[in-house]
């Protein structure tokens, strides 16, 4: 399939930071690709690059085949970007903020109201159209941020941490309309610090970090090389810990690591919560005493570990953010 | 659509945006409404009783300082909206939309018209109350307040530029302060500009601040029968040289700030 997403060498600098360094990446048409990395990974000036906000210093991108630097007007026609901030016009209803969206694109009178209307409904959002928006909560105008970048029916999408700062339930709501545009054939670009939100929404994921790629592969494989869920179990006696281990090698997909010295087990296993409760029935039944008791899911922190021996830097990015924050005070 | 019926059809709809704001934010107009009526009546209660020159009915001068004065400082609006947007990442949205690359910009000046409008009505009916008169005809009264209105249509621009420039709302406005408020006293806006020192006074004659105030005191009438004689070729021929300044201000500032816009560094 082909490529409507291309990104050769990006290098975009602020000062002494480089935040992209020489980044490569591409998504072909119709697919998903999850941009997964920590905090001042340089996700969003990737993003920025090709939603044609920002020029890099060095290296091209083509978005839809239209280069972002020489025919940034042909990409914004085609793209549509839901920014880190959810940038909705507070003082604008719902509705409002749709429809002035849709103007802007040229659409008639007619198209552009009822485009509006019909976006409030799929986002759940047809009650509170006609509210402001401050009146609205982080994922309402989350939401409302997603409509507004939907009103053309891009070809592309660039959902920059779509689902940051969300609670649980409605990050998996907007889990849910975002498998939906996908089902309807939009590419889409995401990037996020989640590694269960690339496993759950993306076909392919890349993983940055400091401006470039350190790894690129399916999330499957991704989670294998760092392994998958665990059950990790502290008992409160040593004696315990060989009856604790006899339970668990009944459970277990792998092998049990143990740590004497803390009295931890790890164990690999398939199956999560329902997995988790049968072994504790069992701990019970045997009055092993435990200290502590987990199910641990890989997150980013251990991708970083894996790929790289250490966990994702923040404090590199911290001094970089502080350097950012005096920039834009003056 | 070609690229002017483009950019003007965008301007439009980010005009309404703004002006839904002002709608929706009442307070907002509290301000823009009662600091000109305060500074009208602390001029004319307080200085207008206090200073004496020459017998020129003080009163009568001030208004059209303060009016100049205020219309000044209302283009901060233009400033300061976009900073704002800039803050809440609105104009982000904007910049990634295919519209006109003036629009954003264009819709802000031209909506910030109307605070200023706004200000200027009510300037003139307090002014009105407490003793102002227009001592031409209606015609010459309406131009002198569409001078005052192109005149800080211009400033918006300038204004527009900063906003661009300045990474906060509040930066915006003390930014904005320290560059407006010499330029408002540096002129013939509270007293003749004959009568500041010598550097000051050349400076003042030749500012456009100045000629603003003179022109829309002929427009109005208020120029004292017994004012000397016109320093300056720019006071003589006040409304042309003012009309001038506006002109320059924005074709230099429009541009500037449209580049400014396409050129934003922040994601
Ligand atoms: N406008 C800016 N000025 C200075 N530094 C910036 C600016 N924007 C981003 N940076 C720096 O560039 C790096 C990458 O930032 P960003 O792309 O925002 O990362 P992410 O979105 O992955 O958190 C960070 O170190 C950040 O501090
Ligand atoms: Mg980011």
């Amino acid at each position: 399939m082909a490529d409507i997403v291309e990104a050769k060498g990006l290098v975009k600098r602020y000062g002494k930071v480089v935040a992209l360094d020489g980044l490569d990446l591409t998504v072909p048409q119709g697919t998903v690709l999850g941009l997964l990395g920590p905090n001042g990974a340089g996700k969003t000036t990737l993003v920025s690059i090709l939603a044609t906000l920002l020029q890099p210093d060095e290296g091209t991108a083509n978005v839809a085949g239209f280069d972002v630097c020489n025919d940034p007007e042909e990409v914004r026609k085609r793209i549509g970007l839901s920014g880190q901030f959810a940038a909705v016009d507070e003082h604008l209803t719902g509705f409002e903020n749709l429809d002035m969206v849709g103007r802007l694109y040229r659409k008639g009178r007619k198209a552009s109201r009822d485009r509006a209307r019909e976006l409030l409904e799929v986002f759940d959002l047809a009650e509170a159209g006609d509210r402001t928006a401050k009146t609205y909560s982080g994922g309402m105008r989350r939401r409302l941020d997603l409509a507004g970048a939907l009103v053309a029916e891009p070809p592309v999408l660039f959902l920059d941490e779509p689902t940051s700062g969300l609670d649980p339930r409605s990050r998996t709501g907007l889990w849910g309309v975002i498998r939906d545009l996908v089902a309807r054939g939009t590419t889409l670009l995401l990037t996020t610090q989640y590694l269960e939100e690339a496993d759950q929404l993306a076909d392919d994921v890349v993983v940055i970090d400091h401006g470039h790629a350190i790894a690129h592969g399916t999330p499957a494989e991704l989670k294998t090389s760092v392994g998958g869920e665990r059950i990790e179990v502290t008992v409160r006696e040593t004696g315990d810990l060989p009856s604790a281990q006899t339970i668990l090698t009944g459970f277990a997909s792998g092998e049990i690591s143990i740590d004497e010295q803390r009295g931890t087990l790890i164990a690999p296993i398939a199956g999560g919560v329902p997995t988790l409760t049968k072994a504790l029935h069992e701990f019970e039944a045997s009055k092993i005493d435990l200290f502590d008791v987990g199910l641990r899911r890989p997150t980013l922190d251990d991708v970083f570990l894996t790929l790289t021996g250490h966990v994702a830097e923040e404090a590199v990015s911290e001094e970089a953010d502080g350097q950012k924050s005096e920039e834009m005070a003056g | 659509m070609n690229s002017l019926a483009v950019a003007f059809a965008d301007t439009t709809v980010i005009a309404k945006r703004n002006l839904i704001k002002i709608k929706r934010v009442p307070e907002i107009l509290v301000f823009v409404l009662l600091s000109p009526i305060m500074f009208v009546l602390l001029f004319a209660f307080v200085f207008g009783n206090a200073i004496d020159i020459r017998g020129l009915n003080y009163r009568e001068f001030l208004i059209a300082g303060v009016f100049t004065q205020t219309v000044m400082f209302g283009a901060t609006f233009t400033a300061a909206g976009l900073a704002e947007d800039m803050q809440k990442g609105i104009i982000s949205r904007f910049r990634a939309l295919p519209m006109s690359r003036a629009a954003v910009l264009a819709g802000r000046t031209v909506s910030d018209i109307a605070y200023n409008l706004l200000s200027l009505v009510i300037m003139a009916l307090t002014g009105l109350a407490v003793g102002w008169t227009i001592r031409t005809s209606f015609g010459e009264a309406i131009a002198g307040f569409a001078l005052l209105l192109l005149f800080s249509y211009a400033i918006s621009w300038v204004m527009a530029s900063i906003g661009l420039a300045v990474p906060s709302v509040e930066v915006v406005n003390n930014a904005v302060f320290m560059v407006l408020f010499p330029l408002t006293f540096l002129a013939n806006t509270f007293v003749p500009s004959n009568d500041l020192p010598g550097g000051l006074r050349e400076f003042a004659e030749w500012s456009p601040v100045s000629t603003v105030t003179q022109a829309v005191r002929e427009l109005f009438g208020n120029v004292p029968a017994n004012a000397p004689e016109p320093p300056s070729w720019a006071l003589d021929h006040a409304i042309l040289y003012t009309l001038i300044w506006i002109a320059v201000i924005i074709a230099i500032f429009a541009p500037l700030s449209v580049r400014q816009y396409k050129r934003l560094q922040r994601a």
